[in-house]
């Protein structure tokens, strides 16, 4: 068993004629806290996408190391038939299987979720519903019992309302429970998507930008609440963020990531002090920083 | 009140309303020579340049800016969250109306019965349609060709396997919904607008090879299907060998009009069947997973949810019940054509939807029933029937393009009671 | 006859026919491009277009104008004009005010007008076809072989107008401020109105434009078949939006190229193979190039922003 559970391996991706990512490789180790940072427009969020399954990557290998098994990111996702399928029926087979039943959702199965920069909630559904259907792959799907509403499907439905209540209540939410998600404050909402991720049961979790748009008070609310993460739900977090006290504050390692390439990793006060860092945040020439 | 202004507005869109109401309106082609009709250009001019006028003179007082404000609060929140439980008039009334439907073909003329099928037929369709458009939000523009499948199922069904009606009902839909995920499956995965341009081209092929296919489904002639039958009893006169004659069995004199009354019976089940569906799926895990891909489909992704597959649920779940709906429509006349199957067909489905409210299952009962009977009371009606739909469609999206209901969400408690107790405070708050 | 003479005679055909997809296909692609809603009435502007033909020649011979070039380009114009108006009209009337809806409800509209077109059409004009007086007469033969084939004038008519109209739009969008601004709102709406694009007004300059080029299919075909009804315009309206996708939606060229591919493909398989499966062949293309390559041959993959 791998102790890291995200492995990248030169990582690239390309829009038309834009490299948007090149050669990104880095680990996450199990357990621990990284934040992904970076200059705006640096590549972060494509970092993200690429691993939650949202873009396919040019190329690399992207691996997750959960559920007692490894996950190959590129896999799930569907990937071009090759001229040596035809001699191996059991690689194509899978092939074809994800082309046809792969895609994003294979790797929030295969336990890592993710909360968006641009809050995606479910805004006519209330709060409770969007828990609810973050748990879609647990609840009791069969047809019949839900048509003729067997008791097997109403304790299930139950068991999924209780558990929902269970992380509204770790989130401080239990009073919005029946509201609409998209009438709650800017702050609850980002609440509420970290706790629907976590309804979803991953191992590991991905926040694009968590702190952004909160005050003071609700980030630090917000940096206790992400090493709860790790202690309450033994969960590897990884986070984008811009608010670097609070990076510092809660992360164990640092990815430092500027125009699609990564330029330092570390813990936090190896970040502090790198030269390259401080060049890309204060824009200092290349050739400076070489000499 | 800006009177000048008001009136150079009203003043331009007299203008442009003449040019576009003029040349079709007022010149009517006849032959290669034209006829004049000057007045209803003139007509609809001055109705468009008063309406204008009196429009923009309101809106330029407050009243009437704050009346138009209305409809712009009804196209945001329409969604209320209530308990449970809470049985609506309607709910309450839903046996008696049943009741009432079930014996109401005995008291009225054989006429009205093919009438009142047909109109359940639609219910059917629209109910059928409303999962796929409603509540998954997925525009199907070919929705005809799942009825066309499963009313030719019905009739190729008895003439080239020999299966009766109650073997051609779930064939019928698997063969319709197989149709749907075989078309949906690769379509499905696509923005959602490609959706429906593949889906009105699917129903024209279907009714193309409906038409062209002589050999297999006699074209344009039609094929003829074989009625519904009461365990082996037949609604004819003289019935087929191996089967009796209903009025035999039940030594009661023959009668045509009991055909059309047992189907109706049917359908009238097959609606009350469908309405129990829809009420149950949308407190279902799959109901509630349309509805989430119809808000975010990202979201939904992000969860674990494979989009395709439950898009493709939605996709064949409605397809399975215009099939059902399609075999009864043949069993109602004995005959089916290519013809009863034009996109118009399609169009008319989604107007029901549209008009009943997206998702509304009381609105679309209510639309299909005024949609097929108005034109049948007012004859003259008829003929401007599609103009007026085509122009419902259009204000509605306007004013509420989410439906003219009050969606109702309900209210989920944890077994230790919580979100119960919270509601008395946050009630008036949150509303 | 020479097999290599039906060949030839049906690229012929399907280059005429494949013309007129081309420029119904220029609305809904442009459309497409800056607003991302399939306008779905736009082949009901072609049928009212096809109508306004019919009335414009009847008005001319009425008035004693028969010289055929006047003729012609008084009704190309004036069909133009007034189906560009009828374009800006329902856009102001049924999508405008849904730019910020739910994302069916344009859909639904463009549905709804389609409908309202056509009926509107029907019971004015009737129901029954309409048709106007041969006006081009005379073709070229061309000897292949034993045999030959033909292009009529009109035919020709219909090629060199087409490319004309398509050559003068892209260098309208190519070269012109109008046409900056068209592409600048179509790659990003927001974007350009922050920067004082007055992007309403250009969303209603290509419905026109859209509708215009409509028009002048209308006119063309007309002219070509000479007989038309309140509902031809639904089949065309989904062939030309095959060969927008064909071509890539979203892009001018692509329209036109796609048009050109589908006009030839139908006619050679109509030719050659099938004439009563020739729009199951159109739509069967259609469905085939959505499942297998939705962007088109020219159109650029859409990444989607998460």
């Amino acid at each position: 068993m791998s102790k890291n559970i995200l492995t990248i391996d030169k990582l690239s991706m390309r829009f038309g004629g834009i490299l948007a990512l090149d050669n990104v490789s880095f680990e996450v180790e199990k357990g621990s806290i990284t934040a992904l940072i970076g200059p705006n427009g640096a590549g972060k969020t494509t970092v993200f996408n690429c691993i939650t399954g949202f873009y396919k990557a040019t190329s690399g290998a992207l691996t997750l190391h959960t559920r007692q098994e490894p996950t190959s990111i590129n896999k799930v996702l569907g990937q071009p038939f090759q001229l040596d399928d035809i001699f191996k029926p059991r690689q194509l087979a899978s092939r074809i299987f994800y082309k046809m039943f792969g895609g994003t959702h294979r790797v929030n199965m295969a336990g890592l979720a993710r909360t968006f920069q641009n809050i995606q909630l479910f805004n006519d559904l209330t709060v409770i519903e969007n828990l609810q259907i973050a748990q879609h792959n647990t609840v009791n799907k069969s047809l019949f019992a839900g048509v003729f509403n067997t008791k097997a499907f109403k304790e299930s439905e139950q068991a999924s309302i209780d558990r929902a209540y269970e992380l509204l209540e770790v989130f401080n939410l239990t009073a919005d429970a029946n509201r609409l998600a998209g009438e709650m404050s800017y702050g609850q909402q980002r609440r509420l998507e970290i706790a629907r991720a976590i309804c979803t049961n991953p191992e590991m979790i991905a926040l694009d930008e968590p702190a952004a748009g909160l005050n003071p008070n609700e980030t630090e609310a917000l940096a206790k609440m992400i090493q709860m993460l790790r202690t309450e739900f033994k969960m590897t977090v990884m986070l984008i963020e811009h608010d670097m006290g609070m990076v510092m504050k809660v992360s164990d390692f640092i990815i430092v990531l500027d125009h699609g390439e990564v330029i330092a990793k570390g813990t936090p006060d190896e970040i502090l002090n790198n030269p390259k860092v401080i060049a890309a945040y204060l824009g200092v020439d290349d050739d400076e920083v070489a000499a | 009140m800006n009177i000048k202004h008001s009136f150079l507005d009203a003043f331009v869109a007299a203008i442009l309303a003449t040019i576009v109401f003029g040349p079709i309106m007022g010149i009517v082609l006849d032959g290669y020579s034209f006829n004049l009709d000057v007045p209803r250009v003139a007509i609809i001019v001055g109705i468009i340049f008063v309406g204008r006028f009196v429009f923009q003179l309101t809106i330029s007082t407050q009243g009437g800016r704050d009346f138009f404000q209305q409809f712009e609060k009804g196209r945001a929140g329409s969604i209320e969250v209530t308990d449970p439980g809470i049985k609506t008039v309607l709910a309450k009334a839903i046996p008696f109306i049943m009741l009432a439907a079930a014996i109401l073909p005995f008291f009225i003329g054989k006429y009205w019965i093919t009438i009142l099928i047909l109109a359940y037929i639609y219910i059917l369709l629209g109910l059928g349609l409303n999962i796929v458009v409603g509540l998954a939000g997925l525009l199907d523009l070919g929705f005809v060709a799942f009825y066309a499948i499963g009313a030719y199922g019905l009739a190729l069904g008895s003439e080239y396997l020999g299966i009766g009606f109650w073997i051609a009902l779930p064939m019928s839909a698997i063969l319709a919904a197989s149709f749907g995920a075989i078309l949906g499956f690769p379509v499905l995965r696509m923005h959602g607008d490609y959706l429906a341009i593949v889906t009105l081209g699917f129903g024209e092929i279907i009714r193309l090879v409906l038409n062209n296919w002589s050999a297999f489904t006699h074209g344009p002639n039609g094929a003829s299907a074989p009625p519904a039958t009461l365990f082996n009893l037949e609604f004819k006169r003289t019935a087929a060998e191996g089967y009796t004659p209903f009025h035999e069995f039940f030594n009661i004199d023959y009668n045509s009009t009991h055909r059309y009354i047992f189907i109706y019976l049917l359908v009238l089940i097959a609606v009350a069947f469908a309405l129990r569906l829809k009420h149950r799926l949308v407190k279902m895990p799959i109901g509630r997973a349309w509805e989430a891909l119809r808000e975010n489909e990202i979201a939904c992704r992000s969860l674990g949810m494979n989009h395709v597959t439950i898009k493709l649920s939605a996709f064949m779940m409605g397809a399975a019940i215009a099939g059902v709906a399609g075999v009864f429509f043949a069993a109602k006349d004995g005959f089916v054509n290519p013809a009863s199957f034009s996109f118009i067909e399609s169009a008319l489905i989604l107007a029901i939807v549209v008009l009943g409210g997206l998702g509304s299952t009381v609105g679309v009962v209510i639309a299909a029933l005024l949609v097929i009977l108005i034109p049948e009371v007012m004859r003259e009606f008829s003929e401007y029937r599609y103009l007026v739909f085509g122009l419902l469609m259009v204000i509605m999206m306007i004013i509420r393009p989410r439906g003219l209901i009050t969606i109702k969400r309900d209210r989920k408690f944890s077994t230790k009671g919580e979100g119960a107790v919270v509601e008395t405070k946050q009630g008036e708050g949150a509303a | 006859m020479d097999s290599l003479a039906i060949i030839l005679q049906q690229l012929v055909n399907g280059l005429t026919l494949g013309s007129v997809y081309g420029l119904i296909a220029i609305g809904y692609t442009m459309v497409y491009g800056i607003i991302g809603m399939i306008n779905f009435a736009h082949g009901d502007l072609y049928m009212v277009s096809a109508y306004l033909t019919a009335i414009f020649l009847a008005l001319l011979s009425f008035f004693g104008i028969d010289s055929l070039p006047v003729v012609l380009f008084l009704t190309l114009l004036g069909t133009m004009a007034i189906t560009g108006v009828y374009g800006w009209v329902i856009e102001r009337v049924a999508y405008r005010p849904l730019r910020n809806s739910t994302r069916l409800a344009p859909l639904i509209s463009a549905i709804g007008i389609s409908f309202v077109l056509q009926e509107y059409v029907r019971i004015n004009q009737g129901s029954n076809d309409q048709g106007i007086p041969a006006l081009l007469f005379g073709a070229v033969r061309v000897p292949v072989g034993n045999d030959f084939f033909q292009i009529t004038y009109s035919q020709i008519l219909i090629i060199v107008v087409s490319l004309l109209g398509m050559g003068l739009l892209t260098y309208v969008i190519q070269k012109t401020e109008l046409g900056r601004q068209c592409r600048a709102t179509q790659m990003d709406r927001k974007m350009s109105g922050i920067l004082g694009i007055h992007t309403d007004r250009i969303i209603s300059t290509v419905f026109v434009i859209g509708a215009a080029m409509g028009a002048v299919a209308g006119v063309l075909v007309t002219l070509n078949y000479g007989s038309f009804n309140f509902s031809s315009g639904f089949i065309i309206g989904i062939k030309a939006f095959t060969a927008a996708v064909l071509g890539g939606i979203g892009s001018l060229p692509g329209a036109m190229l796609g048009g050109i591919v589908l006009g030839m493909a139908e006619s050679l398989f109509s030719g050659l193979v099938n004439t009563d499966y020739k729009d199951v062949f159109a739509f069967g293309l259609l469905v085939t190039v959505m499942i297998f390559k939705p962007s088109g041959l020219l159109g650029k993959p859409a990444v989607e922003k998460v």
